[in-house]
């Protein structure tokens, strides 16, 4: 028996250590990075580690602890190795420092991550100066390789992640000139916000977007537009950090035929995080961009045990039925509900929004039928809301579409 | 300090047709200068366009650049296979979306004869959509031009200036040449940061600078109007909803909007054309890429449903004539190589093949080389031909090859250490990234910007 996981980030190492855990032999990590741990290596702030190991860690030792946690385990951690090919229907190409070669598990988990659109992905206009980044180089600039950034940064961004770009700023000795969100409030914890509004007395500018970027070579000015009022004004900088944004890196899971979820833009997954693909299982934050680490371990600790189910025989389900949100909720996971529905990773969906509700009000519905109906607590862009799953064992397996829609904003 | 310098010809300007100068003439017995102004050769206009192999097809018959397109795609075609750099020979489909452009067909396929294009045809709508299934609604057919292709934008130049520098091209980056006067007994003496060089003949391929140059020496023949063309690249994923180079029937004022894939194996998407007025203004802007997005959606409506990797902006070195500004004053040993519009990269052998003819008509002595030219083989970094990754005899070699540090795009850790000791080495990121591919995909350097950086700044160090 061989399972691969392909990816070495949270989801992905606490993946391996669950099969371990659960006696699965022959389980191998590929990771395309020098070092295992994902993200985590480069967010130096604590709060790491709380809902799956029971304590906080910083990023680094949290990354540290899960390969450690999963090498002791017996899993094998691949460094500096990278898939290059995996066609539907075909094995793994693997090419490291020790040649490629190609290699054919009896399951595969998909743990490949997410990144942060870059600024030409969000098509910001101008011209193209040195000190353009997204958190994932400034952090891996700042703590991995200590190299300085600039002086002056623009923060893009008001989620958690941007507050540890802000956070990495502050240890590079940058000062962050301000945060700009194109919503009407930040989306972090109130805490976050407060904590550094006190510590780094950085404005946030709401209903705010960065409608160009000047200078020469390196960034000198960024032009900033009021949504509201359709007014702009200059602000001088010399870095501009994107944060956040994040798309899952799913270009393996493309490359190996699996059904994508047009709403997250990751593999298309059931409950049990199977995807279409006979075998292979997909966890962490390449189903949707981004949880927080601990979040993401959990779900691959989930598809490591529905893995080790199906290694011993389980029937790969055969009916399929998606879950599709409807506007202003953006989406949902997982996405899918097969005919052997069970329960989601920590035992909900996750549901995203594109608007503020406090107590809103959810249906779900097949071809007509409502499964559940309810009010969840309250939704927030770019921040996940949990969703009791209990209705999953209601769908039709033969049924259309299943419908999550918004019936009041509370 | 003050340098002293001589050489037989001075080029100045490394864009795709300074570096196509410099390769042709160090094939001859001579000591050739290659000056450029900025950090790197092809690092201007010559980086930013649309990439295309032309035939020209569609070039205005007559003219010198029909005539040099023609030559040049024959010469480029022949080259780039041998000694590397990536081209594909993709087919082109002039698409007509009217009714009054598919009235256009004649005229085009009959320019085609007359440029010596004789392969046209046309091709129905239901064939077109079976060819581009992808294209959105309402294309009236189209004419197919089997001989347009891709060629790769980076290596051309860098395969051009290497080639030349083996042969013995003094190839001296960031020199900006401040001034040049004439020398009473021939030969021209040229102002550089900390020093002067002495030309017997002087070669004019600044781009868009061309006409500044051009006036210190006392002409007068045109002036460079930089056109800006914006472009957007998409992801990579994007690339099978293309097949062919996706064209618009021309207008009076442009070539239109295209849709092309790269080399590099995207989809590009470009590019706008609007006349500005400062020759470093290679900004994008939001109308540019709001009315190529617009576009882009009419002509192939999936590409949008996939990520932007990257978007740029080129200037093009328009002038108020409709043909190049190629001039050899025969009696000073002036050439002037200007008004190289966006066909510059597919005639660049054969405009320097023409200079070379002009300038021994004008008395230079052209005796060729002594011994076997350079072996000379780019790193490959097209998609067409092996990358050094998926080679096993590379990597059994060297383990470098098998360390892939760029991701999105597979640029090993062999490759970009090779391209900061090269012939012509990498100088900057944007160097690297033109060697290698390394930071141009879809994470813009997310995973590998901070390594990148990492090793630009040891290699400055040591």
């Amino acid at each position: 028996m061989t399972v691969v996981v392909l990816g070495g980030g949270p989801a992905g190492l606490a993946a391996a250590l669950e099969l371990r855990r659960l006696a699965t032999r022959g389980v191998v990590v590929v990771e395309r990075e020098s070092d295992p741990g994902g993200i985590p290596r480069h967010a130096q702030h604590q709060g790491f580690g709380i809902r799956d190991l029971h304590r906080p860690f910083s990023g680094p030792a949290y990354a540290r602890r899960y390969a450690q946690l999963a090498s002791e385990a017996g899993a094998e951690i691949r460094t500096g190795t990278m898939v290059t090919g995996w066609s539907p229907g075909g094995p793994l190409e693997l090419t490291g420092p020790g040649g490629r070669e190609t290699i054919d598990p009896d399951a595969v988990i998909l743990t490949t991550g997410c990144r942060e659109r870059p600024r030409s992905a969000r098509l910001v206009p101008g011209s193209r100066p040195e000190g353009v980044m997204t958190t994932g180089t400034l952090q891996q600039l700042v703590y991995l390789k200590g190299r300085p950034v600039g002086e002056r940064a623009l923060i893009v961004g008001a989620e958690h992640v941007s507050f540890s770009a802000l956070v990495t700023l502050g240890h590079a000795g940058a000062k962050a000139v301000g945060m700009t969100t194109e919503l009407r409030a930040h989306q972090t914890l109130a805490l976050f916000r407060a904590g550094a509004a006190l510590r780094w007395r950085t404005p946030l500018w709401t209903s705010t977007v960065v409608s160009a970027i000047h200078g020469r070579p390196r960034v000198e000015e960024v032009e900033l537009t009021d949504l509201e009022t359709g007014t702009t004004r200059a602000v001088e900088c010399d870095t501009v950090v994107f944060t956040a944004d994040w798309i899952p890196d799913h270009e393996l899971a493309v490359m190996g035929g699996l059904d994508m979820d047009p709403a997250t833009r990751g593999p298309a997954v059931d409950t049990a995080l199977r995807t279409s693909r006979e075998s292979a299982f997909a966890a962490g934050n390449l189903l949707q961009g981004a949880e927080p680490a601990d979040v993401a371990a959990l779900s691959g600790r989930h598809a490591a045990a529905t893995a080790a189910e199906y290694l011993r025989g389980s029937a790969w389900p055969e009916q399929r039925v998606p879950i599709e949100c409807e506007a202003p909720l953006q989406w949902i996971s997982p996405n899918v509900v097969s005919s052997r529905a069970s329960a989601p990773p920590r035992g909900c969906f996750a549901l995203r929004s594109n608007e503020f509700a406090s107590g809103p009000r959810i249906e779900v519905a097949q071809d007509g039928r409502t499964l559940w109906d309810g009010r969840i607590r309250r939704l927030l862009p770019r921040r996940s809301a949990r969703l009791p799953a209990g209705w999953a064992a209601k769908v039709e397996p033969a049924g259309g579409p299943v419908r999550v829609r918004l019936v009041h904003h509370g | 300090m003050s340098e002293r310098l001589e050489t037989d010809v001075a080029i100045v300007g490394a864009g795709v047709v300074g570096c196509a100068i410099a390769r042709e003439l160090c094939r001859f017995d001579l000591r050739v200068t290659l000056l450029e102004a900025g950090p790197d050769v092809g690092a201007g206009t010559s980086k930013a366009n649309t990439a295309l192999l032309h035939t020209g097809f569609d070039a205005k018959p007559g003219t010198l650049e029909a005539r040099l397109v023609a030559r040049g795609y024959e010469l480029l075609s022949e080259y780039a296979p041998r000694v590397g750099i990536p081209v594909e020979r993709t087919g082109a489909l002039l698409v007509a979306w009217t009714e009054e452009q598919a009235a256009e067909f004649p005229a085009i396929l009959e320019a085609a004869r007359a440029n010596g294009c004789i392969d046209l045809r046309t091709v129905a709508a239901e064939e077109l959509y079976q060819r581009e299934p992808h294209l959105g609604p309402g294309a009236q057919g189209a004419i197919e031009v089997p001989g347009e292709g891709l060629v790769c934008p980076f290596t051309t130049p860098l395969a051009y200036a290497t080639e030349a520098v083996l042969s013995g091209c003094d190839l001296r980056r960031s020199t900006p040449v401040e001034s040049v006067a004439r020398l009473e007994d021939g030969g021209f003496r040229l102002t550089l940061p900390g020093g002067e060089l002495t030309a017997g003949r002087l070669v004019n391929a600044a781009g868009l600078h061309s006409d500044e140059l051009d006036r210190m020496l006392g002409h007068d023949g045109f002036t460079v109007t930089p056109r800006r063309g914006e472009l957007i690249v998409f992801d990579k994923l994007a690339r099978p909803l293309v097949r062919h180079i996706v064209l618009a029937v021309p207008t009076k004022i442009t070539k239109g909007v295209l849709i092309a894939p790269t080399v590099f194996g995207n989809v590009m998407l470009g590019p706008t054309a609007e006349d500005v007025e400062r020759k470093d203004d290679t900004g994008s802007t939001r109308a540019g890429l709001d009315y190529l997005m617009s576009e882009g959606g009419r002509i192939m409506p999936e590409l949008l449903e996939h990520e932007v990797t990257a978007v740029y902006a080129g200037l093009r070195a328009a002038t108020e004539h409709a043909d190049y500004q190629v001039s050899v004053h025969a009696p000073e040993g002036y050439a002037c190589v200007g008004g190289i519009r966006s066909t510059g990269l597919s005639a660049s052998m054969a405009i320097a093949e023409h200079v070379r003819e002009q300038l021994g008509e004008a008395g230079l002595r052209l005796e060729p080389k002594a011994g076997q030219p350079p072996e000379l083989r780019m790193p490959n970094i097209g998609e067409a031909g092996l990358r050094a990754h998926q080679r096993d005899d590379l990597i059994e070699r060297d383990a470098e090859y098998g360390r892939i540090v760029c991701f999105c795009e597979r640029a090993t850790s062999g490759e970009i250490r090779d391209a900061l000791a090269s012939d012509v080495p990498a100088v900057d990121l944007d160097g690297l990234r033109r060697r290698t591919r390394a930071h141009m995909g879809r994470c813009q350097g997310f995973f590998c910007g901070a390594e990148l950086a990492a090793r630009l700044d040891a290699r400055e160090a040591s």
